[in-house]
């Protein structure tokens, strides 16, 4: 079976979780695809086509897809998806957003943010926030799947496809892009981080996220945060780590001054290693992680800080 | 401006959901149940688009068994005002519901749909945007602001990177996400007069839409459990045990 994978770009960069879908495409599929839609983006195609295991990469360069709209880019994927058995993308804000579009024009079931993959119809994934694990089938004659990138190794690089060039399909001309605000940051991306420094309501204000970063510093860690923490304003949102925000399984989660909600733990319960700095010893997270230290973290975080400096010299 | 709310009956989200012990389903008897929390946040933002005198009536929508009358009196103890349930023993799938619901907006022709981005118990997170396509709509998903501007509806959306501004011709569905708004308090005044505006019951076969999908849960499970994990003395302990033994730092 031939599986389309859509790629997630900035027009310039391929995106990690696509590397990850692609890993996925490939344990679901004997041939894989990959759609690189966008303008201005041949440099996406050549990587695309340089991953592992990629037949062809089709390049749709053109204006519509300049702000990767849900409305026309979901009408793309639908013109191209007969020749496909299953069209997968990676369950971030942006595959959330147009595939349940294409599944739905295609009359087809959608399986979203599958952690696993039994046979060429049967999916694991989580329901409840990650507290119970769903097996489900689908045997819509189209799979359309988005893929928890958390979830697969991405493939690494060495492939030659070729390059073929699609035709846009029409603008339906339902919504237009009017501004967009992105955190800048010289950070490792959330999802993909190795170590994760992530701070909650117990950190108390914007200010108190500084000892987070110092120690981020230390670890070329990302942040994060959980939704009390943003809802406060500490932090932007795009930091939320939890269940309907950012999903990460990075090597090290340092959870600081965070209670550990269920919603929350849904976020990075797949993490390697899961530390937690709370002055609360009753704290749901003090409980569930690997390492506890019961502290007041503006005195444990710039110890760590110290001591990390001290290891590294 | 007619504005349409579609709501789910799930359960509380501080309820944890366990397997039942022959791992054919979650075992949800007996639970607390409520209104999904993100359809509260577009009930409420419904109801102030009314209380602005923008929207003209919120209608509020379910899909589901019985007892979902419940979940669609608090829509209208919030203020919506008139709900309708569409009833249903049935689990159904959000590529059913999206079909359910568009036969719905063909009948209540609304100017706006808006609706939770996710109903927490499946984690999907597709029917509103299955039920824009099949309308033929735009959609903004995952709305942190509203706004209404001359014949359309500007969205801010939270996006991984930040957030994002779409402008959307209405109509339009737009799925809500946590911080839009906080939803309000219901006093009990409200819940008495809720108990008195319309509230019409109709068998989903009603509608004349296929219920059948092409996707089915054949299983549940624990996920797998984590080690138990100890507690550390200090600093030096901790640093001592992400060294040596976690090998992580």
């Amino acid at each position: 079976m031939t599986v389309l994978v859509v790629a997630e770009h900035d027009h310039r960069h391929l995106a990690d979780v696509t590397r990850r879908t692609v890993s996925a495409a490939l344990a679901l599929g004997d041939a894989v695809d990959v759609l690189v839609a966008g303008q201005d983006c041949q440099a996406v195609g050549e990587a695309a086509a340089a991953l592992e295991g990629v037949s062809r990469v089709l390049l749709c360069d053109d204006p519509t897809y300049a702000y990767q709209l849900a409305e026309p880019l979901a009408e793309l994927v639908i013109s191209l998806a007969s020749d496909y058995s299953a069209v997968l993308a990676a369950a971030t804000t942006q595959g959330k957003d147009f595939m349940p579009r294409v599944a739905a024009r295609l009359d087809v079931a959608q399986v979203s943010d599958i952690t696993g993959i039994e046979g060429p119809t049967t999916f694991e994934r989580p329901i409840y926030a990650g507290n119970v694990m769903a097996r489900v089938i689908c045997e819509d004659p189209i799979r359309v799947i988005t893929v928890r990138p958390t979830a697969f190794d991405p493939v690494g690089e060495g492939g030659s496809a070729s390059i073929e060039t699609v035709p846009a399909a029409q603008d339906p001309g339902l919504s237009r892009f009017v501004e967009e605000s992105l955190t800048e940051s010289e950070r490792p991306e959330l999802g993909a981080a190795r170590v994760v420094v992530s701070g909650g309501r117990g950190v108390g204000s914007a200010e108190g996220f500084q000892l987070l970063e110092s120690l981020a510093d230390e670890l070329n860690a990302a942040i994060g945060a959980s939704r009390a923490a943003v809802d406060a304003g500490f932090v932007p949102n795009d930091y939320q780590v939890g269940q309907t925000g950012k999903v990460v399984a990075p090597e090290l989660y340092i959870a600081v001054g965070i209670s550990g909600a269920i919603q929350h733990w849904a976020g990075m319960k797949d993490s390697k290693v899961v530390v937690a700095i709370n002055l609360d010893e009753e704290a749901p997270m003090v409980q569930m992680a690997d390492y506890a230290l019961v502290g007041d973290l503006f005195e444990v975080l710039p110890a760590l800080r110290d001591g990390l400096r001290t290891l590294k010299s | 401006m007619k504005v349409l709310v579609p709501v789910k009956r799930v359960v509380d989200y501080t309820v944890r959901v366990r397997p039942r012990s022959d791992g054919s389903d979650v075992d949800i008897a007996n639970l607390k149940m409520s209104m999904n929390p993100f359809d509260e946040i577009a009930m409420e933002e419904a109801v102030r688009l009314r209380e602005a005198g923008v929207a003209t009536e919120v209608v509020a929508v379910s899909i589901g068994p019985a007892a979902s009358q419940d979940t669609l009196r608090t829509a209208l103890a919030f203020g919506a005002d008139r709900a309708l349930l569409l009833e249903t023993e049935e689990s159904l799938a959000p590529v059913v519901i999206s079909r359910a619901l568009a036969a719905v907006v063909g009948e209540e022709s609304p100017d706006l749909v808006l609706m939770g981005k996710q109903a927490i118990d499946d984690d999907c997170n597709q029917t509103a945007q299955m039920l824009a396509a099949r309308l033929g709509w735009g959609q903004g998903t995952f709305a942190c602001r509203l706004e209404m501007g001359d014949g359309e509806v500007i969205v801010t959306r939270e996006v991984d990177g930040g957030t994002r501004i779409v402008a959307l011709k209405l109509p339009a569905v737009v799925s809500t996400d946590l911080r839009l708004n906080e939803p309000r308090y219901i006093k009990l005044p409200n819940i008495m007069k809720a108990k008195k505006k319309p509230l019409d019951r109709r068998p989903l076969d009603s509608l004349g839409v296929d219920t059948r999908s092409g996707i089915r849960m054949v299983s549940v499970a624990e996920p797998p459990a984590r080690k138990p994990g100890v507690r550390v003395a200090d600093v030096g302990e901790l640093l001592d045990k992400l060294k040596n033994e976690a090998q992580v730092i």
